[in-house]
């Protein structure tokens, strides 16, 4: 009895810090941003907070007014729907590639492919800038050897987006790499034998055997890659500063803008909660899709 | 013979791969050590005429870039000690120690996982103006301090720490603390090594809240002083690179150097997330 009170008094002593952290800097931000979003916090406010006025759903109904809103909306949609599931392809072919039997110097490839994970984002977006020069970026010139003529990547409402992806699977697709090794190592190898002996060719087995047994991985994966590029915010600020014409506005971005240039707290703090509210559900939907894929 | 050919197509293609990966970075070394203007040229350049590390120079001479390297070190080292500490304690008592609502506690951390963090950066951003920390690098550091996803990754390493060693150490009457200093500690190096590459990383990196927290140019860190920077000197190729070099090697040799660490920490949260 006096030990289990010694023991659970430790543990909310260890506990302390970091939930004391977490209440102030986290929770009550959070709470915070809500009661901020059904106000007209801006410029003044900041200076005497007594300035601010609720305004119920105005900032919402605002917002949802606001074809700018629905640009960014649609760039941030255009981020997932492109984004995750090219980025999750190339994570999964590359760690098929790398897992293969046949595969030497297994931890040579991986670490490579595993690089631009760790990279700074800001820096490497840099580097692509400059890779996407239209005139005397490397892209461009690799493309002009197989005879397909210049384009102004970042410089193109078309292309600037694609543009963005493709940096952004570059960077990203070495850490779900590494977690489809992982899924495809707890794959038993008695179930290959004996689809090989049942006469199973190599896409059966992929087929059957793979994909059912990356499951799990695949929801966590895909989930995880999605709210990622619901979140796309450094690349366009450093590539595109959010341009050409708004092509490549994020919620993120515009959330800064509205919150951090313009001081408008308020709205942007609505922006926030509408993209919350919209992650959630895109999770609710993967969460769905995945069940009845596995039933 | 009839397996050589898918072997040598094989590594062909992860040979392709690993080439592909590598281009924009090999290019960024090189173009930072090429003189001015040489990156800018049709056909590109690939590798340097004559080596120079002028723009190394100027970046630390004319553009003070130290500076902001310090900044950088500073909110990362700082967040990353902190974050060793705040987080081992709570994830062991999460993990070993019996008290009244624990798992409740947990459960709801847990669902907070799912708040993306823009949410609460607004009215963070207010606190700490109130608190004086707006442009501090105290201020930049507070959202690593305590990352939830560290806690859970303690507490499912510390799980399996056996519960007879510490009621062996209970019975010897060491008090909870002093087995969690000379006990614990030491049996969680493995994840405290993983966790550190992954604090280090994340604060290095990060951009966002630096650029909202810190407004001074001379607090800014390495990547909110590199995105200023290409506002001013877009054409300065060859000084960009070497700032983004810069910029990318304290974490390329962290990764190099803890490399194992961080794998199985990208795999802990993979598996069991």
């Amino acid at each position: 009895m006096n030990a289990g009170r010694a023991q659970a008094r430790a543990a909310w002593l260890l506990l302390a810090p970091s939930l004391g952290l977490i209440t102030v800097f986290f929770v009550l931000p959070v709470l915070g941003g809500l009661v901020l979003s059904l106000t007209d916090f801006d410029l003044y406010a900041i200076g005497d907070p007594r300035n601010a006025r609720f305004t119920g759903l105005g900032n919402y109904s605002r917002i949802l007014s606001d074809p700018l809103f629905w640009k960014a909306l649609g760039n941030t949609f255009a981020f997932v729907v492109l984004g995750g599931p090219l980025s999750v392809a190339t994570s999964l072919v590359a760690a098929l590639l790398v897992s293969s039997k046949l595969t030497r110097f297994k931890g040579f490839f991986r670490s490579v492919y595993f690089l631009p994970v760790v990279t700074t984002l800001v820096a490497v977006s840099i580097v692509w800038r400059y890779l996407y020069h239209p005139q005397y970026g490397l892209l461009n010139w690799a493309l002009g050897g197989i005879g397909i003529g210049p384009v102004d990547w970042l410089g193109d409402a078309r292309w600037a987006i694609p543009a963005i992806v493709l940096m952004s699977v570059w960077k990203n697709f070495g850490y779900n790499m590494l977690i489809f090794i992982a899924g495809l190592q707890s794959i038993p190898d008695e179930l290959y034998e004996a689809a090989q002996l049942d006469g199973a060719g190599a896409w059966a087995r992929f087929r059957h055997i793979t994909m059912p047994g990356l499951g799990p991985t695949f929801l966590f994966v895909g989930i995880t890659t999605m709210l990622g590029q619901f979140q796309v915010f450094a690349e366009p600020y450093v590539m595109t500063q959010g341009g050409p014409l708004r092509a490549t506005t994020t919620i993120v971005l515009l959330m800064y803008e509205e919150g951090f240039r313009w001081w408008r707290m308020g709205v942007a703090a609505a922006i926030a909660f509408v993209l919350f509210a919209i992650m959630l559900v895109g999770t609710a939907i993967q969460m769905r899709a995945q069940r009845g894929a596995s039933r | 013979m009839r397996r050589a050919l898918p072997s040598i197509a094989l590594h062909a293609v992860l040979l392709a791969g690993a080439l592909v990966t590598l281009a924009p970075l090999l290019w960024m070394v090189s173009a930072s050590l090429m003189p001015s203007g040489d990156a800018n040229s049709f056909p590109p350049r690939l590798l340097p005429r004559t080596v120079t590390f002028e723009h190394y120079l100027a970046l630390f001479t004319r553009l003070d870039l130290a500076r902001h390297f310090w900044n950088s070190a500073v909110i990362t080292v700082g967040a990353t000690v902190l974050s060793l500490l705040f987080n081992s304690m709570a994830g062991y008592a999460f993990a070993k120690l019996r008290f009244a609502g624990r798992d409740r506690v947990f459960q709801a951390l847990l669902a907070a996982l799912v708040i993306p963090a823009q949410v609460g950066m607004l009215p963070l951003f207010l606190l700490l103006k109130s608190m004086g920390l707006v442009n501090t690098l105290l201020g930049a550091m507070i959202p690593g301090l305590a990352p939830i996803f560290a806690i859970f990754l303690v507490r499912q390493y510390a799980r399996s720490i056996p519960d007879d060693l510490l009621d062996a150490a209970r019975v010897d009457g060491a008090g909870e603390l002093r087995i969690f200093w000379t006990v614990v500690l030491p049996l969680l190096r493995p994840i405290l090594g993983t966790l550190a590459v992954f604090t280090f990383l994340t604060m290095w990196n990060d951009f966002m809240w630096p650029l909202i927290i810190l407004s001074d140019d001379r607090k800014y860190t390495l990547p909110v002083a590199l995105a200023n920077l290409v506002g001013e000197h877009v054409l300065d190729t060859e000084l960009m690179m070497a700032g983004s070099v810069l910029t990318l090697l304290p974490v390329m040799i962290v990764f190099m150097v803890m490399q194992r660490s961080y794998v199985r920490g990208v795999m802990m949260g993979g598996v069991k997330g």
